[in-house]
């Protein structure tokens, strides 16, 4: 099976042989790739338990646990890389858990879908109504985003506190798309980010 | 190695000891009883020890002796099951203290008459201890993995803390660090029923046969309320009256839920030492693992190499999920690669026990990821 696009964009860019935390691991696809690919020592937080016992049948280390409370119990600095997923939008306070991730990774991994794509704007603008699309696929009421975001909103949000973008990758379906018309044409971004 | 009569079903093994107790007593010569399922492999890196809870026994797979009742885990281990035989080698031993084959209460002391109460107090980390001795004369140096539901999960966390050298994974379900005030205050009734009962006598009622059954029964309908969820028991019982049309107006067994308690009880005091349940339910009031590293649950694991993997129950309030999250806090903090999964079962703390094809999901995968 292979990765979600953005997912193999991150799993290209980690070093072999580092230490991962993957933040909202879902099933736990990007780190057993991880894993078997790189040698990399993984873990996880995932906050469905469902997809943490499917991880845990593929032998991963993996956490019932939400990104917003228990990224606190992990020491300064104890993995190469911290790892958000599509899992930004779904944090109460998306401000706090990023700090969270760069404090306890050196380096941090954050992929989120990005609310300002033309398709969303055409349908708040020409439907009137909430965009159920191919990186937004749930209705209002039932997404558990709860805080959307674009990519220029997040550049803004690094810039204010100082974070370094490292690395942008910018999604349309699977293509990569450039970082000029990015807020407007990529349906996905991943940042690569360090303090 | 099928022919060396240390592997099998039904072992007893005497180990000249001795073993150096918690407590400051030494217990010497140490029996210990056992079964063994599967094949050691050459290279001794297969075996899973799998730790009993407060009342069970070696009999993990084979039928009880005394019940011929299956073993209390056959339908997690054996051929091709989440345990599995075909691969693992598994031992599971009674705990020191308890009056399955191992030394406890109901054991002569070297004057001949049994220790009854002179049993020296012992702890978790003296049942595990006495494990390890076994494990010395079974000539394994590591375990694949310890796995242990319940009093089983406090010594899976006490081989991890006390030998880390000797245990690659250690599977800790339904499970604490440390005993409550709820749980000590639980056990301090169950204590209590069978030290009132007439027939204890100061725990010297071996001679004649007549034990303190009813303070036993007592102590076993407490402590089973506790194993069940409320949801489990109104589901199974609800108020309806045990073979009757209506309430008698007295004190007979009217409701079912009184009735299948009384059977609990009846039936456990048959098989069990109130002894051993008195010895039994102090180590795990003892139990305290943070204590055990100056107050610091974390330094209990620090520096382990052992895998872990936490399991909880979300209609467990004996042992609720928020023990397992304080160990899997701790594990974090000392950087211990650590899973951890509360599952959804209606069946309370017994729920290990019971048919969870979750929990299934979860012991194999853990237990045997390249499989």
């Amino acid at each position: 099976m292979s990765l979600r696009a953005d997912l193999s964009i991150i799993a290209d860019h980690v070093r072999s042989g580092s230490r991962v935390l993957d933040v909202g691991c879902s099933d736990g696809a990007l780190m057993a790739e991880l894993r078997d690919r790189k040698g990399v020592d993984a873990r996880g937080i995932e906050i469905d338990g469902s997809d943490v016992t499917a991880a845990l049948a593929r032998g991963l280390s993996v956490i019932q646990g939400d990104a917003d409370t228990d990224l606190a119990d992990y020491p300064d600095a104890s993995f190469d890389y911290a790892i958000l997923s599509q899992t930004l939008q779904t944090t109460r306070r998306p401000d706090r858990v990023l700090d969270q991730l760069l404090r306890v990774g050196s380096k941090a991994f954050v992929s989120f879908p990005n609310f300002a794509h033309w398709r969303v704007r055409a349908s708040l603008l020409w439907g009137g109504r909430m965009p159920v699309t191919r990186s937004l696929p749930i209705a209002w009421y039932e997404t558990p985003n709860i805080h959307h975001l674009t990519i220029d909103d997040f550049r803004a949000h690094v810039r204010e506190r100082d974070i370094k973008v490292e690395g942008s990758w910018f999604l349309s379906g699977e293509k990569l798309t450039g970082e000029a018309v990015a807020n407007f044409r990529a349906e996905h971004a991943v940042f690569l980010l360090s303090r | 190695m099928s022919e060396d009569q240390r592997f099998g079903p039904d072992r007893r093994v005497t180990l000249p000891g001795p073993l150096a107790l918690d407590g400051g007593a030494t217990l010497s010569p140490v029996e210990i009883g056992y079964e063994t399922y599967g094949t050691l492999n050459a290279a001794k890196s297969n075996a899973i020890f799998i730790t009993h809870a407060l009342t069970g026994d070696q009999h993990i797979a084979s039928p009880h002796p005394m019940t011929g009742k299956p073993g209390w885990w056959a339908r997690m281990v054996g051929p091709g099951k989440p345990i599995d035989t075909d691969r693992f080698f598994v031992i599971c031993s009674n705990v020191i203290g308890s009056c399955m084959g191992s030394s406890g209460p109901g054991s002569l002391a070297p004057d001949g008459a049994p220790f009854a109460m002179r049993f020296p107090v012992i702890t978790i980390r003296d049942m595990v201890r006495a494990q390890a001795l076994l494990l010395d004369h079974l000539g394994i140096d590591t375990l694949h993995a310890v796995v242990g539901g319940s009093m089983g999960g406090m010594q899976a966390l006490s081989w991890a803390a006390t030998f880390p050298d000797r245990v690659q994974a250690a599977l800790v379900i339904a499970s604490t660090a440390r005993h409550s005030a709820q749980n000590i205050a639980f056990h301090e009734v169950g204590r209590q029923a069978i030290m009132a009962d007439p027939n204890w006598r100061g725990g010297q009622y071996y001679a004649d046969g007549v034990s303190p059954a009813a303070g036993l029964a007592v102590a076993r309908m407490a402590a089973h309320i506790t194993y069940l969820s409320e949801s489990g028991l109104t589901e199974k019982f609800g108020r309806r009256l045990q073979a009757r049309e209506a309430k008698t107006f007295g004190f007979d067994a009217d409701f079912q839920v009184e009735s299948y308690l009384r059977h609990q009880g009846l039936s456990f005091s048959d098989r069990f030492d109130a002894n051993s349940y008195l010895y039994i339910t102090r180590a795990m009031d003892y139990f305290d693992l943070a204590e055990e590293h100056g107050g610091m649950l974390a330094n209990a694991f620090r520096g382990s190499k052992t895998r872990f993997c936490l399991v909880s129950f979300d209609t467990d309030w004996l042992y609720p999920t928020s023990e397992s999250r304080n160990v899997v806090h701790a594990l974090n903090a000392s950087g211990a690669p650590a899973s951890f999964v509360e599952l959804s079962a209606p069946f309370g703390h017994d729920s290990f026990l019971l048919d969870v094809p979750a929990l299934d999901r979860v012991v194999s995968g853990f237990l045997c990821p390249e499989c």
